[in-house]
């Protein structure tokens, strides 16, 4: 046995002197410190990996049998579409893996706004953590365009005009726009070429840049250290040998625990993928199961459930301004909507950073976020009618007052103090 | 850059104008690149015009049909549907249709060459849905009491009139598209083609 040991360690070392894997392995995992005190919020950063893997995966077992091609079979059905159903009922188990790819993409966004909301109930955007808030607003609109693209990929009524509604968005930029949404749709109409460069964009453009990204978001993260639930920096009381006194390795305390989050998660996954994949027309909208028809824009359209509070916003804008067309200014708002998550590091101003010791004011506006948020989301999904509109507008308004107007409230808090350390038992 | 001892004056200029020369040819490579992703010289062929016989479309009646992609509706409105125009016109955008969306021989008070028969792109100047058409009037058309009868898009809500005219305070900016197009005879229409033969 000491001998078996002897070999091993002696290949570790030749790796290490060619490789710095034990060093690798060290500073990420074995000596990283993370706070001792996370709690439920804290499992999703690493569900978003899991979800990433899965949909990579799958992803590539989809690639082998899917055809990016607009064209239309001997049935008169589009190639794209019946590759789909192809997967679906002659692939060996390929409806596994295509209801595993579509409830990935839903369940990928739940998992991104369930974290994204645990970085602003505790401020992990605030000072140091700034660049890894930015790394991962670009993530988020990454996966946004990742989702998009890949949704025109069954080529069914709801990809076809959902592309032909979101490309249309690019060509109410003033002067360039009508000739960027062409370049982007690759002909007049969006169409074969649009399907073959969406195909390209979803399968190599985008998941490269994702992981890309998604390294530096970790490595900024592991070169600051981990918030926490108390918003502390656990950097400030170190020991003798100067391991923060409030934290314990990653690896074996949290990969544990993370690994008790992903059962339960591929638990409630695994009920979805087997039982409701359809998820009563929210994960796969039902006039996605018609081939695309260009002249016939189906009777209700609406976007995947994670686009509508946006798609809502642009819906809100329906004055013009300053002599350009409400569309433009709808584009702008929605664009403004997601782009001004990024910059919350500078619009809060609060003397702390958890919510556990915010005041009044800012819990009050947060509240009135959440709630429009959700309405923006509900509305989203609904046809349009006058009463709808004025509600999304007050929602919109909302949704905007508490970041611009959160550099005021967050300075005027009245906040408790925050503790020296963190405050588990 | 200051030139002293340590640095080497020539070699650094040579430097960077051999990284400049480098950036020139990285930035030209980019134009082929984007360039790419126009449309095809496949596709600038596609879009051929199309001839439609409308002999059989009945007062009231609308066809689709299909022109470089996009719907082409051809509506035969009726007499009371031609009243209409007059009566929605102060709830309109662009009532006389000063934006040219359309060619010189259809800005008139019908957007159409003969009166009663309107041929219009079917895609909203919103974001490109195609709208349904609403030729119910009145409370039963589910958009309003008022309703004179059009077209409504399920996408965001833009509402338009007979002659495709946008109403006001509407997503949408524009009247849609009237395509070029003439008649050969009484009951045929080329669509995509104005040349008087």
């Amino acid at each position: 046995m000491s001998k078996m040991n002897a070999i091993l360690q002696g290949t570790l070392n030749w790796v290490d002197e060619r490789f710095p894997l034990t060093t690798l392995w060290k500073e990420h995992l074995a000596e990283y410190y993370a706070p001792k005190n996370f709690n439920f919020w804290y499992f999703f950063g690493s569900l978003a990996m899991l979800v990433l893997v899965i949909q990579i995966v799958t992803g590539i077992l989809l690639t082998m049998h899917f055809k990016p091609d607009a064209s239309l079979n001997a049935s008169g059905v589009p190639v794209a579409f019946a590759s789909v159903e192809y997967i679906m009922r002659d692939v060996p188990w390929g409806w596994l893996i295509r209801y595993m790819h579509s409830t990935g993409a839903s369940a990928f966004f739940l998992v991104v706004y369930l974290h994204m909301f645990r970085g602003m109930l505790y401020g992990s955007y605030r000072k140091p953590r700034e660049l890894i808030w930015i790394f991962g607003m670009i993530i988020f609109l990454a996966l946004m365009a990742e989702a998009f693209f890949g949704y025109l990929l069954p080529w069914g009524q709801m990809s076809f005009w959902g592309a032909q509604v979101i490309v249309n968005l690019f060509s109410a930029i003033p002067f360039i726009g009508p000739d960027l949404s062409l370049w982007l749709r690759g002909d007049y109409v969006v169409g074969d070429a649009t399907l073959n460069r969406f195909f390209a964009f979803h399968v190599v453009a985008v998941p490269m840049v994702l992981l890309g990204l998604v390294a530096a978001h970790i490595i900024a993260l592991h070169e600051v250290g981990s918030n926490n639930p108390d918003g502390v920096e656990i950097k400030k009381k170190k020991d003798a040998s100067g391991i923060p006194l409030d934290g314990i390795p990653f690896h074996p305390y949290y990969t544990v625990k993370d690994i008790v989050g992903v059962i339960v998660f591929l638990m409630v996954f695994s009920v979805i993928v087997f039982f409701m994949p359809e998820f009563g027309g929210y994960f796969l909208e039902y006039n996605n199961f018609f081939p695309a028809d260009p002249l016939v824009t189906p009777q209700h359209i609406a976007p995947v459930w994670y686009f509508t509070p946006y798609y809502s916003i642009l819906r809100a804008v329906t004055y013009p301004l300053f002599g350009i067309d409400a569309k433009f200014w709808g584009v702008v708002a929605m664009g403004a909507s997601t782009l001004i998550i990024a910059l919350l590091p500078w619009l809060d101003r609060s003397p702390v950073k958890s919510i556990r010791y915010r005041g009044p004011l800012y819990k009050g506006f947060l509240t009135a976020f959440i709630i429009s948020f959700f309405i923006l989301g509900y509305l989203g999904m609904l046809g349009p009618t006058p009463m709808r509109t004025i509600v999304a507008q007050v929602c919109s308004v909302i949704y905007f007052a508490f970041f611009l107007l959160m550099p005021i409230y967050s300075s005027l808090d009245k906040c408790q103090p925050e503790p020296d350390r963190v405050t588990s038992k | 850059m200051s030139c002293d001892d340590k640095v080497d004056c020539g070699r650094r200029r040579l430097l960077v104008a051999t990284a400049a020369a480098g950036g020139v040819a990285g930035v030209a490579v980019a134009v082929p690149f984007v360039a790419s992703m126009l449309p095809s010289e496949r596709a600038k062929a596609a879009g051929a015009p199309v001839e439609v016989d409308i002999s059989k479309l009945a007062p009231g009646q609308m066809m689709t049909v299909e022109w470089r992609g996009k719907p082409v509706w051809i509506i035969n409105r009726t007499k009371e549907q031609l009243e209409s125009l007059v009566k929605v016109a102060d709830k309109l955008a662009d009532p006389k249709s000063d934006k040219n969306m359309q060619p010189a021989y259809a800005k008139n008070e019908t957007r159409s060459i003969k009166p009663e028969i309107l041929v219009a792109v079917g895609i909203c100047t919103h974001l490109g849905c195609s709208p349904s058409e609403k030729f119910k009037t009145g409370a039963e058309s589910g958009i309003d009491a008022d309703w004179q009868g059009g077209f409504f898009c399920p996408c965001h809500g833009s509402t338009f009139d007979l002659a495709g005219r946008v109403y006001k305070s509407k997503p949408a900016p524009d009247n849609l598209e009237i395509p070029p197009h003439m008649y050969l005879g009484d009951a045929r229409i080329v669509i995509g083609e104005d040349k008087k033969a």
